[in-house]
């Protein structure tokens, strides 16, 4: 039979087969009443160590990843995840260490945690970071509960509302939503940047504060930054940074000069620890002197005598998260900041842009930015220049059949057939051109052949799959095991 | 290191297309004033003196393999088959992102719906999705989506015995919201009752009966359950579990200071569009070939924004990964064994140490990897004593203050953890040291 096709882990089990071998048992069977036994044994696989292996080196081939294809998801900062940080996340005294240790017998974890903090705070302008969230949206959640309480403490009960740009990425209004507050969408002005004067007609006390990621998702600065966070504060709201796109200013600008309350940070974007297919990330979240005391705690602090200690801020929203943050990513992040250093990381900003703009340069006759300015790490082009009927979807398939992954496509909402792409600082001037190149072939063939865009991709395994019939007639688990 | 592979030719070149002479130039939108300050951070450092570096720290912390080890508490001291971090350090896996080009993402989207299945198959449950950022965070979200489920009712209600450092979780998640967290039995104003099997103390609840009460009164069922336990204990899915959380660390994933973990949540097919989260479904293309999708995903942020049933969008996803592949690896015989191998140790344990003069384990309720020592001195006190000799003999519990929700633990309570990794004799070691402690009085 042919062996091409990947079945599944039950499609190679047969009962009795063993991967892993458990020891015997050194001690008596010990009763337990048969209403705490489940009856059926789990119905898992029963495969060889080797199939397993073969099963899931074979799986791995059908991904696209960093390490295999140039990935210039927009928005997602796809820069190469260093081997380096692998081996330390690895090093026995982190990886088989126990959050309820002694903090005398955990010095080292607590001395990375406050480096980590410290180095963060420095880099981004910012009096104290809380490493204990796990996520992009689990820091912006942790900022906007920081701000809630912060108007509750002083009284101010009034302030219901928070400002989002239409520009901003989903997690911004959900976590606003999370932590009770009614989004209230602020427009873009003809340059890509939040609109001042629609801006100053929102302000008003009933505002607690605002979701400002800058750069922008259009990959463009705030022109007008210190005026919008200067408006805000005049009503008496907080800014929050959204730091998604941090890898464009790191070294160049501080958030915390311009004036921005509270940030997070996405280690698993600019601090070059892994995406693992949709995860674990971190998400550490920085305060000024306004909102310091709101971290989610604990932080970790120095005593008098030296050591390092866990901390709880002073009017801290609490816990978001059991034990210490996503220890092992923190461990990646700060192998990545060690090696790069202090100019190695503005390099990296200032490399980023260099290759995004020279990048967009390459294809901008043929796939114009959407506001013609000078980007940072990323640009939006639009499809609307596609052959007629062709969509930036069949584009960013058609993509694929040249060994890409394609962009991030149909974000930020507010530009048709919206195309974002950021290459990163890692990718070298060759794999920029043949990109370009690429782009532009297609864009040719938009207008030549559309066919070979509507029915990309053609060399996968799979086409474009019927996403209307997995809600329809939803297969959720099981396939292959009955 | 810089890892930029720009050379000053790239550079110039890249400038020169631009029409530029210097990159600053490129950062003329940012306000001067605040342009390129000062940044107190040292330069980088080559490879070795890195590795040198962490080596340093890594050093300066007591490694679980270096000592005797029965301290658990919520993350937990199993054994890694090799063939897990294989697996996680193909770069095909651990450096793609979120599944949402699925043409060139099959390999995650599989290994994801396979994660699903065993899961599943664990919990007793219809769905599962493609993970939380820990259990923690994953009971909170239940509690959201309780809320969600019965508008009007606005209390939630724990069991006893839910983690400590969960609870709080779940105050700092539900701040905003108008709902009551209390402790005890659902009754007609309550969204949910939420129990964990194990309990944080390892107590083995009787889901069943938990399960018919908290109907009868109306609320949703949320089940915590521990899935290396599901694999012996009755599974929450057979008893009524409407919604079913769990902290899948367990399941091949190293302590890593307590992350990443893995937030397991699983629910009905009723309740779907309620659910937080990823899930992975299974569909077709136009040539009639299966593949795997990201699906339901109208509930999710990047769709329904301030609509959305959570703000989550990054999640745990690489440990899903090394959960499938710890399940496979163990296989049907080798889960199911582990996880007796944990009740009948965690067995000889409790009654080893119950018998020592001084201590004493109340026995009257089974348990499960955990059991409560009570000691003839503060527990920290003979903890302490004893990791001098290497032997970390459980979590003093003294150390969790009482809350409106929690337990009011007391000062001799001494957690003690026991799982597969810890031989018998490993276990009589520790009975002895016990039973020489000179600390306390009897």
């Amino acid at each position: 039979m042919n062996q091409n096709g990947i079945s599944s882990l039950w499609e190679l089990s047969s009962s009795g087969r063993r991967g892993v071998v458990i020891p015997r048992s050194d001690v008596p069977a010990a009763e337990l009443d048969d209403k705490y036994i489940r009856k059926d044994a789990a119905d898992l696989p029963e495969v060889s160590e080797l199939d397993l292996i073969r099963h899931y080196t074979r799986l791995s081939t059908l991904n696209y990843s960093i390490d295999t294809r140039f990935y210039p998801l927009g928005s997602c900062t796809m820069k190469y995840n260093p081997r380096v940080n692998e081996q330390t996340a690895r090093m026995a005294g982190f990886a088989a260490s126990h959050p309820y240790l002694p903090e005398s017998m955990a010095q080292g974890n607590l001395e990375l945690m406050h480096e980590l903090q410290k180095d963060l705070a420095e880099l981004a302008g910012f009096k104290a970071v809380s490493l204990q969230p796990a996520a992009g949206a689990h820091g912006e959640l942790a900022g906007v509960l920081m701000i809630k309480k912060y108007h509750e403490s002083r009284g101010d009960t009034g302030r219901t509302r928070f400002l989002i740009p239409d520009s901003a990425h989903g997690t911004n209004p959900a976590s606003v939503a999370m932590a009770g507050f009614e989004a209230v969408e602020v427009s873009s002005d003809d340059r890509g940047n939040i609109d001042l004067a629609r801006l100053k007609e929102l302000c008003d006390e009933s505002i607690a504060g605002i979701m400002i990621t800058n750069p922008n998702t259009l990959g463009l600065f705030e022109e007008q930054i210190i005026d919008v966070i200067s408006t805000v504060h005049a009503c008496g709201g907080l800014v929050y940074g959204d730091g998604a796109n941090f890898n464009a200013i790191m070294g160049v600008v501080k958030p915390g000069d311009l004036g921005f309350d509270v940030m997070h940070y996405n280690l698993h974007k600019t601090f070059s620890t892994p995406h693992g297919g949709g995860g674990p990330g971190a998400g550490p979240v920085a305060a000024a002197d306004s909102l310091k005391d709101y971290l989610p705690g604990p932080l970790v602090g120095r005593s008098d005598n030296g050591s390092f200690t866990f901390v709880q801020p002073a009017k801290s929203i609490g816990r978001l998260k059991a034990f210490n943050g996503n220890f092992g990513v923190l461990v990646r992040a700060y192998t990545y900041i060690l090696s790069l250093g202090g100019n190695g990381l503005k390099a990296a900003s200032e490399s980023a842009v260099l290759a995004a703009n020279y990048l967009l340069s390459r294809v901008k006759d043929v796939l114009p930015s959407w506001y013609d300015r000078i980007c940072m790490h990323e640009f939006v082009s639009s499809g609307q220049s596609l052959g007629e009927g062709v969509h930036t979807m069949d584009l960013a398939k058609r993509l694929i059949d040249y060994g890409f992954h394609p962009p991030t496509v149909y974000f930020p909402l507010i530009v048709p057939e919206a195309l974002m792409v950021e290459p990163t600082e890692t990718e070298s001037i060759e794999i920029l051109d043949a990109f370009a190149e690429t782009l532009r072939v297609i864009v040719k063939e938009s207008q030549d052949q559309p066919e070979l865009l509507h029915d990309a991709p053609h060399r996968e395994t799979v086409s474009r799959l019927d996403e209307v019939m997995a809600v329809k007639k939803p297969v959720l688990r099981d396939i292959g095991r009955i | 290191m810089s890892y930029n592979p720009h050379t000053e030719g790239d550079r110039l070149k890249m400038l020169e297309q631009l029409g530029l002479k210097a990159v600053e130039e490129l950062f003329q939108d940012i306000p001067e004033s605040c342009r390129y300050p000062e940044v107190d951070i040292p330069d980088g450092l080559s490879e070795m003196e890195v590795k040198n570096r962490m080596k340093q720290l890594s050093d300066r912390n007591q490694s679980a393999d270096d000592a005797l080890w029965f301290l658990g508490g919520g993350i937990y001291r199993h054994y890694i088959p090799s063939v897990v971090d294989a697996v996680l350090s193909r770069g095909e896996f651990f450096t793609a992102y979120t599944p949402y080009q699925p043409e060139v993402s099959q390999g995650t989207l599989q290994a994801l719906f396979e994660f699903q299945t065993m899961i599943g198959e664990l919990y007793g449950m219809e769905v599962v999705n493609a993970s939380h950022y820990d259990g923690a965070a994953a009971m909170a979200e239940a509690a959201l989506m309780a809320l969600r489920c019965k508008p009007g009712r606005k209390e939630i209600v724990l069991d006893e015995g839910i983690h400590p450092e969960y609870i709080q979780v779940m105050e700092t998640y539900l701040a905003d919201s108008a709902a009551v967290i209390r402790m005890g039995r659902a009754d007609e104003a309550s969204a949910c009752f939420i129990t964990a099997n194990p309990s944080f103390t390892g107590q083995i609840r009787d889901l069943k009966a938990l399960g018919e009460e908290c109907h009868a009164a109306g609320a949703l069922f949320i089940v915590h359950a521990d899935p290396l336990a599901s694999a012996f204990l009755e599974r929450p899915g057979a008893c009524g579990a409407d919604i079913v959380t769990g902290e899948g660390q367990p399941l091949g994933i190293p302590m890593s200071y307590g992350g990443p973990g893995l937030g397991l949540f699983a629910t009905t097919k009723k309740l779907i569009r309620k659910m937080p989260g990823r899930v992975v479904g299974c569909t077709q293309d136009a040539g009639g070939r299966a593949g795997c999708v990201l699906t339901f995903s109208a509930r999710e942020q990047h769709i329904r924004r301030e609509k959305a049933t959570s703000n989550i969008c990054s999640n745990q996803g690489l440990m899903a990964l090394a959960a499938a592949v710890y399940l496979a690896a163990l296989g049907k015989e080798g889960v199911a064994g582990t996880a007796r191998l944990v009740y009948d140790k965690t067995a000889y344990a409790a009654d080893a140490l119950n018998s020592l003069e001084g201590y004493s384990v109340d026995r009257s309720h089974p348990c499960y990897r955990e059991f409560v020592l009570n000691c003839p001195a503060p527990a920290e006190a003979v903890a302490h004593e004893l990791q001098k000799e290497g032997i970390f003999p459980g979590l003093a519990l003294s150390r969790f203050e009482a809350s409106p929700y929690g337990a009011d633990f007391k000062e001799n309570q001494l957690l003690v953890c026991v799982t597969e990794m810890n031989s018998r004799e490993e276990i009589d070691r520790l009975a002895k040291a016990l039973a020489g402690y000179k600390g306390g009085s009897k």
